[in-house]
């Protein structure tokens, strides 16, 4: 009974649905999003095949996940490990580099670890210990999030039993991080596409770039149609070749905020 | 007017109880067309009880109760009922008899001209568009009427239906009262008003505690009552006639 | 923020395409939620309240406490339905306003139907012994009754409406809050402060503010006029 309510509830709100255009769901990372890349290269996409890319985005870590359900049809994130796994799994086709962007870390002016300036990552967030400076962590299973544990690790530091009350695990989005941090004057780390495009800074400025460990890579997968059969695999095997086409590298490649490039290209 | 198809109505040793107390105690009596019937107690005699019990909206815990024929679920109703506070639905005063109609079954090209008789009858034809609970106490008893009246029933039920009017409207209910029982549907009403039952009632069924005390022609009734508990009544009630 | 204020004026006034995309899509999908809830919700409230069958009270209780079910579970809980590896994601409408349709009209049909119930039920009370003397059986009581109750009844429909509009964690889940497809003023306004761009969350929280109160003041002039009219 209840099942037949739910139902019926369900083909009444599927009414109003209307025309369906040619559209795939991606699944990509909050931090791609906000940067604003898609706003500027999906209509290009769009306007050369008519297919309208929806993009949900989400942590890396939830992306994954929610392609494993079979709830998207390409998955575009950046945490290199996690993207392996899903694609031994077998829930991908195959894995293309796309482009990079790189991390930088953040900081209050008033810099009470007194990083600020310097091109080595490992040393500030070793000085951000010691000095138990605020810092301000994803927490989320984000691909950012992952690659801040790296470098704590790298640094040799165990972060998740030598944290103190300095360390700030949100849980958010990069957005909604960055907004703590700015409120808190605490250290974080960014990526820099969503760095460039916010706007409450407050009194954080880049303490930290440069350094190669920072390098963030991101990849574009087919989900894959074996596993889930409602993969709308043509329209997007398009959209992955498009991205890693000399087309669709140029244009990431035009994206700026304030004439300063986001997004470095390189799919092989 | 009235056949005596559902009529006579007879109870047989009917008794209601509810939270523990005896409210209708063993009551035997047949109702006939014709006459007026009053039924005439004190408050909490159990009159309305009684009413409800013979009207069908209250089942008996113990005993019987018959009407000479069964009315058919579904058919039009051949009694009806004026509560003693109207109960009106937020719609005109035409549209709460066409109500009475719609619910009997009757077609509605039928409707109008009984609902146009029916407010007649009553002196409400001019209120007909008004919205029927803005009307005052008096007109919505007396749609109460019209309403009961459009079907025709057999026998009309009215349990003190001026018992929250004043004098005029009172009399006007009264009035209409009167004129269905000459037009010759039987009247069974309950009030503890004397004077009303007097000026109403044709035969009267004195209610005490539950019990049927005494039956007997109106005069008759207030000239020579038969029951101790009847005189004390009559006497109790006397100045305030 | 008097800055973004300003700026948040000026797209209102303007009349900024997108933000006039994601109030229609808002209303949109709160209207069909609202109207689907209201039409499964009110037969379901007058059936409660003039019914009379075993389990009736408990029925009532669950139903009350139903209308506080928090958005942001009845959008997991949908989300888990609708998706590929749920019983309903053959459908697949998953991500589209659809899906957030269902959404917000699961929250509000507990809402509808409690408050219904409890209206017809009061009214129930004052009209049952007249309406079984006139032989009107259950049925047509509960007809009568929801017509008559109609301002009431509209008032309840209006303060379902008023929920959907305001919730943000059912559509957020179910709709993915995609730019252009299912973004509506709450995920947008979301989205938006969590970037720290301002003047479009607050140009549609004055909007959302707004609607709010023009809900609620219709409800109260309803009844009031309704009061005055048919009394």
């Amino acid at each position: 009974m209840i099942r037949r309510l739910l139902l019926l509830v369900v083909l009444l709100a599927a009414l109003p649905v209307g025309a369906q255009e040619k559209f795939i769901v991606v699944a990509s990372t909050t931090s791609t999003e906000q940067s604003g890349l898609f706003g500027y290269l999906l209509p290009v996409f769009q306007k050369k095949t008519g297919i309208q890319v929806r993009v949900v985005a989400l942590g890396t870590g939830q992306a994954l996940d929610l392609a494993r359900r079979g709830d998207a049809d390409v998955v575009f994130v950046h945490a290199r490990s996690a993207e392996e796994k899903f694609l031994a799994e077998g829930h991908g086709v195959r894995r293309f580099d796309v482009m990079y962007n790189d991390f930088v870390l953040i900081g209050p002016k008033t810099d009470s670890a007194k990083i600020s300036g310097g091109r080595d990552i490992l040393d500030a967030l070793k000085k951000i210990k010691a000095a138990s400076a605020p810092f301000v962590s994803r927490g989320d299973k984000s691909g950012t999030h992952m690659a801040e544990l790296d470098l704590w690790k790298l640094a040799g530091i165990d972060i998740t039993n030598e944290k103190g009350p300095w360390y700030r695990d949100t849980g958010q989005g990069m957005g909604p991080a960055l907004n703590t941090a700015a409120a808190m004057n605490a250290y974080i780390l960014a990526d820099r596409g969503t760095w460039i495009s916010f706007k409450n800074r407050g009194e954080l400025a880049i303490a930290v770039e440069g350094d190669k460990r920072l390098f963030n890579q991101y990849g574009v997968m087919l989900v894959n149609p074996a596993k889930h059969p409602n993969v709308k695999k043509d329209l997007g095997q398009a959209f992955v070749d498009w991205v890693i086409s000399p087309e669709g590298q140029k244009t990431i490649a035009e994206y700026k905020i304030g004439g300063e490039q986001l997004f470095f290209p390189n799919a092989k | 007017m009235s056949n005596g198809v559902i009529l006579p109505l007879r109870l047989a040793e009917v008794s209601f109880a509810a939270g523990g107390r005896t409210i209708i105690d063993r009551v035997s009596l047949e109702i006939g067309s014709g006459p007026s019937t009053i039924i005439l107690g004190a408050n909490g005699a159990g009159k309305s009880v009684l009413m409800r019990l013979m009207h069908g909206l209250l089942s008996p815990s113990s005993g019987r109760i018959d009407w000479n024929s069964p009315e058919r679920p579904g058919a039009p109703r051949k009694q009806a009922m004026v509560f003693q506070r109207p109960v009106m639905l937020r719609r005109s005063a035409y549209a709460n008899v066409a109500y009475a109609l719609k619910i009997a079954g009757i077609p509605e090209p039928q409707r109008g001209a009984l609902v146009r008789e029916s407010l007649e009858s009553v002196g409400l034809s001019h209120l007909a568009r008004r919205s029927a609970r803005v009307l005052s106490g008096g007109e919505q008893q007396r749609l109460a009427l019209a309403r009961a009246w459009a079907l025709h029933p057999e026998v009309l039920f009215l349990d003190e239906p001026t018992a929250s009017l004043d004098p005029s409207a009172t009399r006007e209910i009264e009035s209409v009262i009167k004129a269905f029982d000459a037009a010759g549907t039987k009247v069974v009403m309950a009030t503890h008003n004397l004077g009303q039952a007097r000026r109403l009632g044709d035969e009267i069924l004195f209610i005490d505690k539950g019990r049927l005390v005494e039956r007997a022609p109106v005069e008759q009734f207030f000239s020579k009552p038969q029951s101790t508990q009847a005189a004390a009544f009559i006497k109790g009630e006397l100045p305030w006639t | 923020m008097s800055e973004a204020l300003t700026a948040a004026l000026a797209l209102l006034v303007g009349l900024d395409a997108k933000l006039i995309e994601i109030v229609l899509l808002s209303l949109r999908v709160s209207l069909s939620a609202v109207a689907i809830a209201a039409l499964l919700g009110l037969p379901l409230g007058a059936a409660i309240a003039v019914g009379r069958f075993p389990g009736r009270q408990t029925v009532i209780v669950v139903l009350n406490a139903l209308m506080g079910l928090p958005p942001v579970v009845v959008g997991l809980l949908v989300y888990l339905l609708l998706s590929r590896a749920g019983p309903l994601g053959a459908l697949g409408i998953l991500f589209t306003p659809s899906a957030m349709v269902v959404a917000q009209a699961i929250l509000i049909l507990p809402i509808i139907a409690a408050l219904s119930r409890q209206a017809i039920e009061d009214a129930w009370r004052e009209y049952e012994e007249q309406l079984r003397s006139l032989g009107a059986g259950r049925m047509n009581a509960a007809l009568t009754l929801l017509w008559d109750t109609r301002f009431s009844l509209l008032t309840t429909i209006l303060a379902g409406f008023g929920r959907a509009a305001a919730e943000v964690g059912a559509v957020m889940i179910v709709g993915g809050n995609i730019d252009g497809v299912t973004r509506v003023m709450t995920t947008t306004i979301a989205l938006e402060t969590s970037k720290g761009d301002l003047p479009l969350a607050l140009g549609l929280g004055i909007i959302l503010i707004a609607i709010v109160i023009a809900v609620n003041a219709t409800a109260y002039l309803t009844k009031e006029l309704a009061q005055r009219r048919y009394g």
